[in-house]
């Protein structure tokens, strides 16, 4: 990543910049399905297409180390997870008549206004930083290894004591009380 | 790199792809038959009856391709595919011989493989659900269930040996392993290979496709191509499990003359531990379910921590 002061521009755009572009607006359509089909597994299945779609924007934009933990974490995981949710307690073929929710109003509202805020940010925060595509180092295991553990070692920290703290919550609260744990 | 370069790279994969898993599909057949006496058709094309795959994958190809009225559709026929492809991609990653001899170098290429073989088990819970038939069901469930036990010993597992590499790219960690890692790593490479085992829902860890108990789980309502598709599947993850394993744990094309022969010992490598995938399947018993999560929550990833720990540990002293 290089600060330049003379900005390549958005006339002339490269491949790379219209595909990008293509794949943001798939990824766009695949999460407004996500949130409207009344059929819940295939709401699962279109959240697949969103996140895929937003690991193939990291891989353009050079940052492959991302892009693969992203396919491994939330396609591999959070979805199968989330499908295992929804198999154990209801899936039916067809249409949900209870899928959905008298909040959506609201819902989208936040939506809009967390949309709007991340936009704001990440316009303001990266408005003149220009990747070099071609080089192909800005996001390698290496780079963000060393940004992670020189620069960012702190918050990294504090996050795994985050999760710790929830994973020792969960199983607190999945334990039965009034039972000295499980017999089997 | 140029366009006739990567042409030629990714032909050789989709060969490999089209050949192997047929390959280990047809020992399987011939090491079951001969281990347990009961030899099977012998005379189809001559020798063992080796044409018999052919008159196979001509049958499958004839069967009506059949979708239960009550099933969605586009999922269920959408299903096979899911399930096949990540195993293809994949291959692209894998190193068979020094020196560049690898589909596509990947910087982050464990996680590249191991994230890509995640998506696989999709296919199967999409089957599953999309079947509308109960067994099916209850195996898209178990198949779940199963990922989420045994992912993440072989994450562990992997992640150990990228720390006695200091790289995470598969060609990279090859180029810096010595043969003291063999035993270094076996603890590993032992918890890699039983997961891996578990994510392809081979026995004895088939609980997820048990046809005592739930017909054939998730591929019950599947006939003709789109059930051969299925179990392509399955044989492309013997082939790509077993090649991961011989790379990151056996050291991959490194033996004697691997400058000339090391995709022949990388070959081998894959070969011994596939046969030991079938191995298995004539040996031992079906685990039930609640021993698959016992062994994966309380034997694998115990076991795969003690090796970080290991790993640690000399990496540190040495």
């Amino acid at each position: 990543m290089t600060l330049t002061a003379s900005h390549p521009g958005f006339l002339s755009p490269a491949g790379v910049e219209i595909v990008f572009v293509l794949v943001g607006l798939v990824t766009l359509g695949a999460a407004l399905v996500t949130v409207t089909t009344r059929q819940l597994v295939h709401a699962a299945l279109w959240l697949v297409a969103a996140l895929g779609g937003v690991a193939v924007e990291y891989l353009l934009l050079t940052a492959e180390f991302i892009a693969w933990v992203q396919v491994l974490i939330y396609v591999g995981s959070v979805v199968v997870l989330l499908l295992f949710g929804l198999m154990l307690t209801r899936a039916p073929i067809g249409r949900s008549p209870d899928a959905d929710s008298g909040n959506r109003w609201v819902a989208l509202a936040v939506a809009v206004a967390a949309a709007a805020t991340l936009l704001t940010v990440v316009i303001d925060a990266f408005r003149s930083t220009w990747i070099d595509v071609e080089e192909s180092v800005a996001g390698s295991s290496k780079v963000t290894g060393t940004a992670l553990f020189r620069h960012w070692v702190l918050p990294f920290e504090a996050l795994s004591v985050l999760l710790l703290a929830a994973l020792v919550g969960a199983i607190v609260l999945s334990r039965r009380h009034g039972q000295k744990g499980s017999d089997r | 790199m140029d366009a006739l370069d990567v042409t030629l790279r990714l032909v050789a994969v989709l060969l490999a792809f089209l050949l192997l898993p047929l390959l280990v599909g047809q020992t399987e057949h011939k090491v079951m038959a001969h281990m347990q006496g009961r030899v099977g058709p012998m005379y189809a094309g001559g020798f063992h009856g080796w044409a018999q795959l052919v008159a196979d994958g001509v049958k499958f190809a004839q069967k009506e391709d059949v979708v239960p009225a009550a099933a969605d559709r586009r999922i269920f026929q959408l299903a096979p595919a899911v399930a096949l492809i990540p195993y293809l991609l994949v291959l692209v990653a894998i190193p068979v011989a020094p020196d560049g001899g690898v589909g596509q170098a990947i910087d982050a290429g464990i996680f590249f493989v191991l994230a890509v073989m995640g998506v696989g088990v999709l296919g199967s819970l999409m089957g599953g659900w999309a079947s509308a038939n109960k067994f099916s069901l209850l195996g898209g469930l178990r198949t779940a269930a199963q990922l989420m036990a045994y992912e993440l010993p072989m994450l562990l597992a992997a992640a150990s040996v990228a720390m006695a590499a200091g790289t995470l790219s598969l060609p990279g960690i090859l180029d810096a392993w010595e043969w003291w890692w063999l035993p270094w790593q076996i603890i590993g490479g032992l918890v890699f290979f039983t997961a891996g085992l578990a994510e392809l829902q081979r026995p004895p860890f088939d609980a997820p496709i048990a046809d005592a108990e739930i017909i054939f789980g998730a591929y019950t309502e599947y006939t003709g191509l789109r059930f051969a598709l299925f179990l392509l599947a399955e044989y492309a993850g013997i082939v790509v499990v077993s090649a991961l394993t011989a790379v990151l744990f056996l050291g991959g094309w490194h033996g004697p003359f691997a400058g000339t022969l090391g995709w022949l010992w990388m070959l081998l490598k894959t070969g011994v531990l596939a046969f030991g995938v079938i191995w298995l399947r004539v040996s031992y018993p079906r685990l039930r379910e609640d021993q698959l999560q016992r062994v994966a929550w309380t034997v694998l990833v115990p076991l795969a921590l003690l090796q970080i720990a290991l790993t640690g540990v000399v990496k540190v002293v040495m």
